[in-house]
């Protein structure tokens, strides 16, 4: 019951999360003993003590020195505060490099997680020890959360968009994934697990008897491109086509004609497939069709994940 | 310093100064109320520029300009109307109320005529993210003509029954204010929806 | 300004003096329609309070025991809806606020007493159709975020009107107090000589105004989505469900200051009344209000850090949110130096005020966690939280409208309340409180997330603890409604000052005559002038 008060070894960011904790708990002591201490002492110290007769008080209405003091000095902490939880977090939302990825499907009231080779498992995640995993996340139905109260960290799940969330985890052991945004009936049970396993262990699971069923996910993204017709339009051999080549689009800076530009990351691709020309690469013109009604979410992510294989 | 306070039965300048205090609040909540929209507008305006330019050309900019020109009109009938009664023309004021009343009602007639032509065409509030827009806006809007006859109708009445006169015309200056509002209100959703496209 | 000491027969009931169903029902007294609005938004206290026991009930239990899941989502969601909508928001403005803010300013009543009778009509008939969707409740949480409430099949439209109508009740008394508060002060009441409450009420009745209209036009557009299939939310059709948070919260935040200011309002009268001082940094306090009022419009999406909102609007919020702590700091050091040296009485009004103080502070400190973008990730949505917000609203909130009841009740009744009772109550309220919502804070370090139904099991003895910490909070409000209920009726004749304050009210009889004041006072000083009076300029 008490561990909370342990100090958190499961992952880098979790006990930098808690040293964040710490942090704001020391302030928030030191402000508590203060005010409270104060005003418990004050009300014992100058209490009335006979009913009739009152004690004269002094007619004191303010005090610039000290009302400067109580602005100044808890200005400049809440601002350490912040900062500190600002630094954190853009730690919490910078996933590394290389970071292998794996998809979660979220629904009413279970995770589905794919992994890069086709292999799917329902509310149980495998990974290896040690190395950084990226969930890519969307939603089937309502809002849902991904939260690991032990790797404290979580984030919301969406439909029709993609959003992420990196862990680290440097000790073996399963770890609850629990759902924090509240999605109906099934919410309090809509529970999954992530195993870390060793890294031999690991290797065993993954090239072991249960073999994926389904072909992996860049597989199936490969079949949609050939069959969809996008190979009308653009190459995967670095040529330029009617439209830009998909050879190192992921993840690549794509320039508008309107002069701004954005990275093409899973929800950039997700929203041009769907609403094109919205904005118009330069050098291009805008003529690519929607593919809204082709294509389901899930085959978008499965051809968002073949694009990340044209390096 | 002593301050001249308005209490119950205090100097009919100072109730009207009370009033008008209270009807610019609430106009300040109605800001407010339609701001939601229209920062809805500026966020899927942003987002889907095509569907706008697409679905904008569906709406009759004819009817839209007709209407335009039958609230400011009313407004003006409006403003005679407090005017004729600051100069204690009774007759002239109750016409002008009148007449505001009316062109109200032109204005819900043509907007009746619009709405239904593009229903008629499959144009629905759920068909997409511009006609969503559109029918919201243009159907709160509708809702605060609604609740300015209404509010007309009684002053109107009240004006029949001699309530007011030089001395006291604060409920014709305030549904004046009001309304004034709502022609203001339709001349941003006009460009914004039939125009900028 | 010298004080009765002795006690007196009431002369007459007052402003209770006329009897009947019409006279309450149309009636265009504002110290009436105040009372109305305690006695419906106490009613709502007392029923969501139950709702909470039986919260806390099911959740002695890990599984699906006593509720199915269903049934418990239905009961918080009644609870907090409950809570906030019929009994926190209008709770202290349109009762207390209502009765007092006339009475404080000198002035007879408000500036529009019948758009004020309206409102309170307004908020019965909000109620009414609330009521009626019990026939198919809701289990989407107090926030309904979309798109589970947009696509649910429980009577979420009917809903999204009741609130509506609730909420415009809101306005109609916001825009009545600006007007009031403006308008209607007593010859010589300058701004520097108003009361604190008043400059609190002000800062309620502008957040309000502004603030109410927005979460208007959420509801009309949740209700539109639901009936034409309106787009604004809807992902399928191009809509984002992120900007009905966005409009819930830029409603939602401030309203947790309109909940907020008026209960320290009470606060600022009291501790200078019962310290026998002059309230400590005055003008510090009056623009802390509006400070409060004016940062808290700037940080709703503290609230959607992990929502899937972009990073960069994430660090501009937390940097926001944080300043939000600094007039609240100004306000609690100033509040405590008031103590400084006064001759302190621990009546019943006091030990509420003080109370207030404590638990506020605690749940005040336990924001940064929570503003923190590092400490956020951890612990939004967790029970953390949940302790948080009940600090806050119920140890805050609560405890101050607690403090105003038993200071103002006997200008409101003409009869005193038992102070022994009282005391009682506050003993069994104090401990229940913090053993029942301190435990909340280590559950969500824990992990326990909110709106859960079952959890793991691990986690039972802490809410086992958290309940009995319920029983306890359940007694003492118990006792202390019990003292109101029986003191109404058999309360000793409360004289027209018993606490020897400055402001207007107690210049009044108690109860107060319909006009409230035979003259309208002129006024030539302010009213915190306790305590010997030295040379030295003061403001």
């Amino acid at each position: 019951m008490l561990g909370f008060l342990r100090l958190n070894e499961v992952s880098h960011i979790a006990g930098r999360v808690d040293s964040v904790f710490i942090f704001i708990t020391a302030v928030g002591l030191f402000f508590f003993l203060l005010t409270q201490g104060s005003l418990i002492y004050f009300a014992l110290r100058y209490r009335r003590r006979k009913k009739e007769e009152e004690a004269e008080t002094p007619y004191i209405t303010g005090n610039f020195m000290l009302e400067t003091v109580w602005v100044v000095i808890p200005s400049l902490l809440i601002l350490a505060i912040f900062y500190y939880g600002y630094v954190v977090f853009m730690e919490i939302r910078t996933p590394p490099a290389g970071a292998a990825e794996i998809v979660v499907t979220a629904r009413q009231w279970m995770y589905q997680f794919k992994y890069p080779d086709g292999r799917q498992e329902v509310n149980q995640v495998r990974v290896p020890v040690g190395k950084p995993v990226k969930f890519v996340m969307t939603s089937q139905d309502v809002l849902h959360g991904f939260y690991l109260p032990s790797f404290r960290v979580m984030q919301d799940i969406l439909p029709g968009r993609y959003t992420y969330l990196w862990v680290q985890p440097m000790k073996e052991g399963t770890y609850d994934i629990f759902c924090t945004q509240y999605c109906g009936t099934g919410h309090s049970e809509m529970r999954a697990a992530m195993v870390v396993m060793a890294e031999k262990d690991y290797q065993a699971w993954l090239t072991g008897e249960k073999k994926a069923e389904a072909k992996p996910l860049a597989e199936q993204g490969e079949e949609l491109v050939e069959k969809s017709g996008c190979l009308s339009c653009h190459t995967t051999d670095g040529k330029p086509k009617i439209g830009p080549t998909f050879k190192g689009l992921f993840g690549s800076t794509s320039h508008f004609t309107d002069g701004t530009s954005a990275v093409a990351d899973e929800n950039y691709i997700r929203n041009y497939i769907l609403q094109p020309n919205v904005k118009v690469i330069k050098g291009f013109q805008p003529i690519m069709p929607t593919f809204k009604g082709i294509l389901k979410d899930d085959d978008i992510t499965a051809i968002i994940a073949y694009l990340k294989t044209l390096k | 310093m002593t301050e001249e306070h308005p209490q119950h039965g205090e100097s009919p300048e100072a109730v009207f100064e009370t009033a008008k205090l209270g009807l610019w609040t609430f106009l300040a909540t109605e800001i407010l109320l339609f701001g939601g929209l229209f920062t809805s507008y500026i966020v899927y305006r942003l987002r889907y520029p095509d569907l706008f330019h697409a679905q904008y050309q569906y709406l009759n900019r004819t009817l839209g300009l007709v209407n335009t020109v039958i609230l400011i009109t009313s407004s003006l009938t409006m403003a005679l109307a407090i005017a004729a009664i600051r100069r204690g023309r009774q007759w002239v004021s109750r016409l002008c109320l009148v007449l505001t009343i009316m062109f109200a009602l032109g204005f819900l007639g043509v907007k009746y005529v619009e709405w239904t032509e593009d229903f008629s065409r499959g144009l629905y509030p759920g068909t997409n993210m511009f006609f969503s827009l559109y029918f919201m806006m243009t159907g709160l809007h509708g809702l605060h003509v609604v609740a300015g006859i209404c509010v007309l109708s009684a002053v109107l009445v009240m004006s029949c029954r001699g309530r007011f006169s030089e001395q006291y015309a604060t409920p014709v200056e305030i549904s004046g204010l009001y309304w004034h509002f709502v022609d203001l209100v339709w001349i941003y959703l006009f460009p914004l929806l039939y125009l900028v496209g | 300004m010298m004080q009765e000491t002795a006690f007196e027969q009431p002369a007459s009931r007052g402003y209770l003096a006329e009897k009947g169903f019409r006279s309450w029902a149309l009636t265009l007294d504002h110290k009436r329609i105040g009372v109305m609005y305690l006695c419906t938004t106490l009613l709502f206290f007392l029923v969501g309070g139950m709702l909470g026991l039986l919260i806390r009930l099911k959740l002695m239990y890990p599984g699906e025991q006593l509720l199915s899941n269903h049934a418990y989502n239905v009961i918080f969601t009644l609870h907090g809806a409950m809570m906030i909508f019929l009994f926190i928001i209008p709770g202290i403005p349109a009762g207390l606020g209502n009765f007092f803010i006339p009475l404080l300013i000198g002035a007879r009543d408000v500036a529009f007493p019948r758009l004020n009778i309206l409102s309170y009509w307004v908020f019965v008939s909000g109620i009414l159709v609330i009521l009626g969707t019990l026939v198919s409740p809701m289990d989407t949480g107090w926030t309904f975020y979309t798109p589970y409430s947009a696509t649910t099949g429980a009577a979420v439209t009917a809903l999204s009107f009741g609130l509506f109508l609730v909420g415009m009740a809101s306005i109609l008394t916001g825009l009545n107090f600006v007007v009031t508060i403006h308008k209607l002060r007593a010859p010589g009441m300058s701004w520097n000589r108003l009361p604190l409450f008043i400059w609190g009420m002000y800062a309620t009745s502008i957040i309000n105004v502004l603030a109410t209209p927005v979460i208007g036009i959420t509801f009309l557009l949740l209700a539109c989505e639901r009936l034409f299939g309106v787009a604004f939310f809807d992902p399928t059709k191009g809509g984002d469900p992120l900007l009905f948070q966005h409009f819930f919260w830029f409603y939602s935040h401030p309203v947790v200051y309109v909940m907020i200011l008026p209960a320290m309002g009470v606060i600022s009268e009291i501790i200078p009344v019962f310290s026998r001082k002059p309230i400590f940094g005055y003008w510090a306090i009056a623009y802390s209000s509006l400070a409060i009022a004016f940062i808290g419009f700037l940080v709703w999406g503290h609230h959607m850090f992990v929502s899937g909102m972009s990073t960069v609007a994430g660090v501009i919020f937390s940097f926001l949110t944080f300043f939000v702590a600094i007039p609240t700091g100004v306000k609690v050091f100033n509040w405590i130096a008031t103590m400084y040296k006064g001759s302190i009485s621990l009546d019943s009004p006091m030990l509420y005020a003080l109370t207030f103080i404590f638990l506020f502070i605690i749940g005040g400190l336990t924001g940064p966690f929570l503003g923190a973008l590092g400490t956020d990730v951890r612990l939004h949505d967790t029970y953390f939280l949940v302790a948080h917000f009940h600090y806050t609203m119920m140890g805050g909130t609560v405890m101050g409208l607690f403090a105003g009841l038993h200071y103002w009740f006997p200008k409101m009744t003409g009869r005193m309340l038992n102070e022994k009772l009282a005391k009682i109550a506050w003993f069994f309220i104090f401990i229940g409180f913090n053993v029942t919502f301190f435990t909340m804070f280590i559950l969500g370090m824990e992990g326990m997330p909110r709106r859960w139904a079952q959890y793991p099991p691990r986690l039972q003895p802490l809410h086992i603890v958290s309940t009995v910490g319920s029983w306890i909070l359940a007694v003492g409000v118990a006792v202390m409604f019990a003292n109101f209920i029986r003191n109404i009726f058999k309360g000793d004749p409360a004289p027209a000052n018993p606490w020897r304050g400055l402001t207007l009210e107690w210049r009044t009889p108690s109860p107060p005559d319909t006009e409230n004041f035979e003259e309208i006072p002129v006024i030539k000083d302010w009213p915190y002038g306790y305590g010997k009076k030295t040379g030295a300029k003061n403001d």
